[in-house]
């Protein structure tokens, strides 16, 4: 299939590496701390981007264990027993077995979404960081009148 | 669909490097956002786009329009960098993209696997079940942390006692 118009993982991961090359000049070539910390934004944004399309293209489903007397949705996907490995990662690992009722368990393939979740913290982090960053730059404006980083130098070795 | 969220996503993220003005800036961050978001819907991510923008687009955005809006003590002093400085930002993080694009060129993604989800499954009921399951512990701290971030936030920026 002609790969401009079959949009698959690579073309993802090119769109971040632009990202985070914006970013890292961002980081930079700005000399107002605020520009510094947009700068920061897109690279994390580049990661989140990274984490999804990963997680859509290189592991879109696992297998899980489900106790046996769990209602399933109709369409789900259920595996029969010992067509797949177990890994001590999956949910399925024998441990589990044992809490969710052993062998009358079922098997079920199910969308994996730990991408996601990632990129969810990341966004959260993100957030937390500039409102720290944000307080920090009020502190510093009010004693140096400025947000010039090349004036933030008291603390020169 | 994809090129134009990636032609938006680029094309700001690459103003923003050559935008003097700080406001400018933050209007080609949220254009930036709103472009990853777009790329979040291509992805079948439709939980997370709707979080991207509210929180970033929303919230973090704001942040910093504030942020622009308490420290532009006099508008018209730009601060402006060295001719040198941005020529040498500019070709370092070039240099990044370019090694990171070898890296990718050399590395092989299995990407013959079609990305499909499995249909049927209610995805944003995954993500409850997620949260409250097998990151139920990341999800506290991260509680915690935006409690603890609040707090110091809130400290460190108040109004100091002459």
């Amino acid at each position: 299939m002609n790969p401009v118009f079959n949009i698959n993982v690579y073309h993802f991961v090119l769109l971040s590496l632009g990202l985070v090359g914006a970013g890292v000049a961002t980081i930079l070539t700005k000399r107002n701390a605020i520009g510094i910390l947009i700068g920061v934004e897109l690279v994390l944004n580049a990661a989140g981007i990274n984490f999804v399309a990963f997680n859509k293209y290189l592991h879109h489903s696992e297998v899980v264990a489900v106790a046996a007397e769990v209602e399933l949705p109709q369409s789900a996907a259920i595996v029969p027993a010992g067509s797949f490995e177990l890994t001590e990662a999956s949910p399925s690992y024998p441990e589990t077995m044992d809490k969710i009722g052993g062998a009358s368990a079922q098997f079920v393939r199910r969308p994996a979404l730990h991408g996601q979740v990632f990129t969810i913290f990341i966004i959260v982090l993100a957030a937390a960081e500039a409102a720290i960053a944000l307080a920090i730059f009020l502190n510093f404006y009010n004693n140096f009148s400025s947000i010039d980083v090349e004036r933030a130098d008291e603390l020169r070795g | 669909m994809f090129y134009a969220f990636a032609a938006l996503t680029l094309l700001s993220a690459w103003a923003i490097v050559i935008s003097q003005n700080i406001v400018r800036m933050a209007v080609y961050l949220l254009l930036t956002l709103a472009g990853a978001a777009g790329m979040y819907f291509m992805l079948e991510a439709e939980l997370l786009a709707a979080i991207q923008l509210i929180v970033y687009a929303g919230g973090t955005l704001i942040l910093i329009v504030f942020g622009v809006m308490l420290t532009s003590g006099n508008p018209h002093a730009q601060l402006k960098a060295r001719g040198f400085e941005v020529f040498l930002g500019v070709l370092i993080g070039l240099a990044i993209t370019g090694l990171l694009l070898l890296a990718m060129v050399n590395s092989q993604f299995p990407a013959e696997r079609a990305g499909e989800y499995a249909h049927g499954y209610d995805r944003v009921g995954l993500f409850g079940q997620g949260f409250l399951s097998t990151y139920l512990i990341p999800f506290e701290l991260a509680a915690v942390l935006l409690l603890v971030v609040m707090i110091g936030a809130a400290y460190m920026a108040r109004r100091r006692a002459k």
